[in-house]
């Protein structure tokens, strides 16, 4: 049933509501307007993935090396978020970041600053917004994966004199590597097509491929066009499974 | 030099703050009494109250529930169907059918509603709360599935194999012996979709005509039409329910918790 559906994108695309075949909106595409804001998405997928993986990777290794009593509440208190509506956590940004917000106020408070910030509706508000959303989605593989690591590697590497850190960049990284890739996979893709974050805390400003599509359907009803967008990035998220399938297989199902 | 342990422990209070601050900062201030400002002006119920007399959210959350079960009751139906086909006959073209069944699972999400509104305007069918319905099954179908077969491949095959040996039925070996050693994995998989389906927004918000606003869509409405205090309440309100729900599916799981998240993580 689902490829029903997502079959008729496809044939949207050759015509859609007139049924006539062109390449027309693939030619539309090749704009710099639209490369642009295919440009821009990959650019926030990235840049939110190498961060969810800057700030996830030190959690995960503390979870998984957490005493036994509390690693199971430490994971849950990872997963929640995964319960909890999107809609309502993108919302709590909105009341940390506005020009009466949290932040401003609190920085006006003490005098820091006279005028409020502008963050809202800014590439950085998304950015933020981005990163909180789908970091979890990075934790819980890294977690999984450095939790299987035995504990004995690293006290073998303190005993040939590693330090702390070296035995974290050359002993557990490297076979962090399945997690590494498996969590990069979950952030990335979901941020690709990311709609809901850009839209509301991007306010219409900032467009991403997510927003694109929307607009292209609900709002300029140029659903054809819309459908082509969709199609090609669905062909940039299955490159990108393709690309990471071998290593995003150890993670799965075990 | 600082000690890397303290490090560590430093980016990993960090990143859980993160990860939490915004949500409690957004309960704790549903109730205050002040109207717009972050400045703390007293405690107040009145978003609450005010929450409460709120006949569309009321509605809207009727609309919520009802598509929540419908969908999950057809998805569960369908999906232990759709498992045992899939994993106990020999099904010509199964690895298509396993990349099929995986692909609505890793997609973003907004091509799942672009292509179902596509769908249904194609096949003409007026967008309503039906068609909400539908898109939710179609999504919670593949997850349904998936956690139904790893259970059955785990399940031994001798089970099943001597039932029929004893002389049961088909219907009876599946009444009697398969489902009863399924249940963990369909009351797992029914308690997923129906939390997944209440909180989706961006595939209902494709597929949804009038008449059918759910609970994400108020919200989201509320959010762009302008900042009232009652969606402060209306957010705390929700994070609580979840949190409460993930507690008592816990608790009513009464396995160990670690195996139980492992599992559903798999989705």
């Amino acid at each position: 049933m689902v490829m029903f559906g997502i079959s008729f994108a496809t044939r949207g695309i050759y015509g859609g509501v007139e049924w006539i075949f062109s390449w027309n909106n693939y030619i539309r595409l090749a704009d710099p307007l639209y490369g642009n804001i295919y440009l821009r998405s990959f650019l926030f997928a990235g840049l939110t993935t190498l961060m969810c993986l800057v700030l996830g990777f030190p959690l995960a290794y503390a979870i998984a090396r957490a005493p036994q009593r509390w690693q199971p509440l430490l994971f849950i208190l990872v997963l929640i978020p995964f319960w909890t509506n999107f809609l309502v956590r993108t919302y709590a940004w909105f009341f940390i970041l506005r020009a009466d917000g949290l932040i401003n106020s609190m920085f006006m408070g003490m005098g820091v600053i006279s005028e409020p910030l502008e963050i809202l509706y800014t590439d950085l508000a998304v950015f933020i917004g981005l990163v909180y959303g789908y970091l979890p989605f990075m934790v819980v593989p890294l977690v999984i994966v450095i939790e299987r690591i035995p504990r004995t590697l690293e006290e073998a590497a303190k005993d040939l004199y590693a330090t702390a850190w070296s035995t974290v960049w050359r002993v557990i990284l490297p076979l962090s590597k399945p997690g590494i890739i498996g969590g990069c996979v979950l952030v990335f893709i979901p941020t690709l097509g990311a709609f809901i974050t850009p839209y509301l805390l991007g306010g219409g400003r900032s467009m991403l491929l997510g927003t694109l599509i929307q607009q292209e359907f609900l709002v300029i009803r140029d659903w054809p066009f819309g459908a082509a967008i969709s199609f090609v990035l669905m062909g940039m998220v299955l490159l990108a499974l393709l690309v990471t399938r071998k290593h995003a297989e150890m993670v799965g199902p075990s | 030099m600082i000690k890397p342990r303290w490090v560590l422990l430093m980016a990993s209070v960090g990143a859980m703050l993160f990860l939490y601050a915004p949500v409690f900062l957004l309960i704790i201030f549903s109730f205050n009494a002040s109207p717009m400002s972050v400045r703390w002006e007293g405690l107040s119920f009145q978003w609450y109250l005010q929450l409460l007399g709120d006949h569309a959210l009321f509605e809207a959350t009727q609309n919520s529930l009802l598509i929540a079960l419908t969908s999950t009751v057809c998805a569960v139906i369908m999906g232990t169907g759709a498992a045992m086909v899939l994993e106990r006959r020999a099904v010509r073209g199964v690895r298509f059918l396993n990349a099929a069944l995986v692909l609505p699972l890793v997609i973003p999400e907004i091509l799942m509603g672009v292509s179902l509104l596509l769908f249904f305007v194609m096949i003409q069918v007026p967008l309503g709360l039906i068609t909400v319905m539908i898109g939710h099954i179609a999504f919670n179908l593949p997850l349904v599935i998936l956690v139904i077969r790893m259970r059955l491949r785990k399940l031994d095959p001798l089970l099943e194999e001597a039932a029929r040996d004893l002389g049961a039925s088909a219907w009876q070996t599946f009444r009697w012996v398969t489902l009863p050693l399924l249940r963990p994995a369909i009351i797992g998989s029914a308690l997923m979709a129906f939390t997944i389906s209440l909180d989706d927004f961006v595939v209902t918000f494709f597929t949804a005509g009038p008449g059918a606003t759910t609970l994400p869509l108020k919200v989201f409405s509320m959010i762009k039409t302008g900042i009232t205090p009652e969606i402060n309440a209306l957010s705390a309100v929700l994070v609580m329910v979840s949190m409460a729900l993930i507690g008592l599916a816990l608790i009513l799981q009464g396995k160990p918790i670690r195996q139980k998240i492992e599992g559903s993580y798999q989705g």
